[in-house]
């Protein structure tokens, strides 16, 4: 890929990526458009953002979104009630609309003066008109603010990270503008390489047995929520922390509450895969 | 270059729209690809927008690059050399059908040859690999069948092709989609004031602090939020298999649709009697009596089905279909009672109108306002839904 003086994002030190992840990002960098991230939960999409903050050495503001959200909230806020309030004591210029102004998420990035990083998390939690809402402004990079009949207009278009859990639909109009990645599942080999950036000094037989327990689980399919990215680097942080011996790994699956969040899956897994207490069989490999 | 991908991909169902083609169109004019494998990725990100669709991808890709593997160094020189487009020249007419009938492997295979031959920049002629000119590789050339490298798309054979294909696939975006069946759906909303009292009521607000002698008196009010409450009832199995899909896609659009109140859904199969189903294998069963006696006539009732039964399996005493439910009552009756318990009710029929006419639809038709399922009778039937009584 040229580089063109475009910001060349090639990942940040703590923080691994693969290529096609990569491109996306630069070129949605490059032609200015959002990059909409999907993926299973805990496979790093909202955390991308905060290494291409890094990466490329800019701000990063974050926008996380409710059910109760509304694209307004992104742009500008009118405080009319503080203003109201105000002019009872008369300490305040109340005339001036502008300090009662106050500018969102979405709104902050376009004013500020250094290109920023904006990360919207998570759209598919808002209500189903959110993201038309925003694509106007998303798309021209400016809105209009009548009360005191400014334009906003970005100084440099952000960085525009999007994640979805996909959820509900998103609406056509808003894919098509978006550039669109979806983050796969690491295969084991690209998972060493992440987890190592999280602990450098780990001990291979350790992270070997773990590993090798940890796609075993994630091979059975009656999960209802499957171990992910982050919650491996969990359960190594509390294995080490533990000072389990690497040979009891796969035999006692220890601290299994921090790879295990639903109670059924819990259940499940104990009674479907560990042995009764004294037995040694453990894990059953498929 | 590569329009015909654009088609294969539309061919294997991949839902991609001009927009995003130009996009595609506009990073390739930028040189950000070098080599076949950073155009797979590059052009997935931007044409692709669900991963539901990445497998369509691959194989629209696998077809329409079939044994292409072009070396990293022919994009990277070509890109460097072909930034801008030299004025068109014309072709004689018999250049024309020389060119006319070469096929993209040839062309591929006698690109990579020339391309051993040749080691400079190249512009006009009718062999090398360069801008302007009649060979078929390079841009701004006239070749009718030549490979764009690199350059802005001038061909009028291309364009012509895209208006008469973009409109045949507009259909595509006809069809009824969950997201379609939510917006129709959203038109269910009658908003009244509940919950805490969390919103300025402005006009209070002005009338209060003026009685006040302009001492500010904040009045607060509760926020609008919807009051619906829906009931979906289904017909399934039998002759409403053809339309399961459909069906599922407006349940799941009301299952996820977050505004409504309540809502609650059961399934049934041909007529309602004296119980209704809370699965599809309608195992879980509920007494109708039950729902008539617990729900109150408030809730909006939407039935689905075709209606189309054998007339005794709504007029008679033990004319359910299923031998063991021996109904005593007529499902007629039973669905009489429904509507005249429900003030707000609608029947949607997955079929088109003209084949109501038949002598059950005729008879529920009487008892339930009854709409087609598609976007307009939905919208239609949400509009009957809304009606003040």
């Amino acid at each position: 890929m040229k580089n063109d003086g475009f910001d060349q994002f090639k990942g940040s030190s703590d923080y691994v990526t693969s290529e096609p992840l990569r491109n996306a990002v630069n070129v949605s960098i490059a032609l200015g458009r959002p990059l909409l991230i999907r993926g299973e939960p805990g496979t790093g999409k909202t955390l991308l953002a905060h290494s291409i903050a890094r990466g490329l050495e800019k701000k990063l503001s974050i926008w996380n979104i409710k059910s109760t959200t509304k694209a307004q909230e992104g742009l500008y806020v009118y405080d009319t009630v503080q203003r109201l309030n105000d002019s009872r004591f008369g300490d305040r210029e109340v005339s001036d609309i502008k300090h009662y102004i106050k500018l969102g998420k979405l709104g902050q990035a376009f004013a500020s003066p250094e290109q920023v990083v904006l990360l919207i998390d998570e759209v598919d939690k808002a209500d189903i008109e959110f993201p038309n809402d925003l694509l106007n402004e998303l798309d021209e990079m400016s809105f209009y603010i009548p009360e005191t009949d400014e334009t906003i207009t970005a100084i440099h278009r952000p960085i525009a990270v999007i994640t979805s859990n996909a959820e509900k639909e998103l609406p056509d109009a808003f894919l098509r503008r978006c550039i669109f990645h979806y983050i796969e599942f690491p295969v084991p080999e690209l998972m060493e390489e992440i987890v190592r950036v999280h602990f450098p000094d780990i001990k291979n037989n350790l992270l070997r047995e773990a590993m090798k327990t940890f796609y075993s689980l994630r091979e059975i399919d009656e999960f209802r929520k499957k171990p992910s990215t982050s919650e491996l680097i969990d359960w190594l942080r509390a294995l080490i922390a533990g000072g389990i011996p690497h040979e009891n790994i796969a035999k006692e699956v220890p601290f299994i509450g921090t790879l295990l969040k639903k109670e059924t899956d819990y259940d499940y897994f104990l009674s479907n895969y560990m042995a009764r207490k004294g037995d040694t069989f453990g894990i059953r490999r498929r | 270059m590569f329009t015909d991908f654009f088609y294969t991909l539309r061919e294997r169902k991949v839902p991609v729209s001009f927009t995003e083609w130009m996009t595609l169109m506009e990073a390739l004019a930028k040189g950000y690809i070098t080599n076949l494998d950073e155009f797979y990725f590059l052009a997935r990100a931007i044409l692709v927008k669900s991963e539901a669709y990445y497998d369509h991808y691959d194989i629209a890709f696998q077809e329409y690059f079939n044994g292409v593997e072009t070396p990293a160094e022919i994009s990277e020189q070509m890109l460097d050399w072909l930034k801008d487009p030299l004025n068109r020249m014309t072709l004689t007419e018999e250049e024309q059908a020389l060119f006319d009938n070469m096929d993209f492997d040839d062309l591929l295979k006698e690109l990579e040859k020339r391309l051993q031959e040749q080691n400079g920049q190249h512009d006009g002629g009718s062999y090398w690999i360069g801008r302007g000119g009649t060979s078929p590789f390079g841009h701004s050339g006239y070749h009718p069948a030549g490979i764009r490298i690199g350059g802005e798309s001038r061909g009028r054979h291309a364009i012509q092709i895209a208006q008469e294909r973009r409109f045949r696939n507009y259909r595509n975006d006809l069809t009824l989609d969950v997201r379609q069946i939510k917006m129709a759906l959203k038109g269910l909303r009658q908003l009244s004031r509940i919950g805490p009292e969390d919103e300025l009521d402005l006009e209070e607000t002005i009338e209060a602090t003026a009685k006040n002698a302009g001492e500010i008196e904040l009045m607060w009010r509760q926020s609008r939020k919807n009051a619906v409450k829906v009931l979906l009832l289904m017909d399934v199995g039998g002759s409403m298999e053809p339309f399961a899909l459909l069906c599922s896609q407006l349940f799941s659009a009301a299952h996820s649709s977050n505004h409504f109140k309540d809502f609650q859904y059961y399934y049934f199969h041909n007529c309602i009697y004296d119980n209704l189903y809370q699965d599809i294998e309608r195992q879980e069963a509920i007494s109708t009596d039950h729902l008539l006696c617990t729900l109150e006539p408030d809730y909006k009732v939407l039935l689905v089905g075709d209606a189309k039964m054998s007339p005794y399996e709504l007029m008679e005493k033990y004319g359910a279909i299923n031998y063991y439910e021996r109904n005593e009552i007529p499902g007629i009756v039973w669905l009489k009672q429904i509507a005249e318990h429900f003030t707000h009710r609608v029947w949607l029929s997955p079929e088109n109108s003209c084949y109501w006419i038949h002598p059950t639809v005729q008879m529920i038709g009487k008892l339930f306002p009854m709409f087609p399922l598609t976007l307009d009778g939905l919208g239609q039937a949400v509009r009957k839904l809304v009606v003040k009584k």
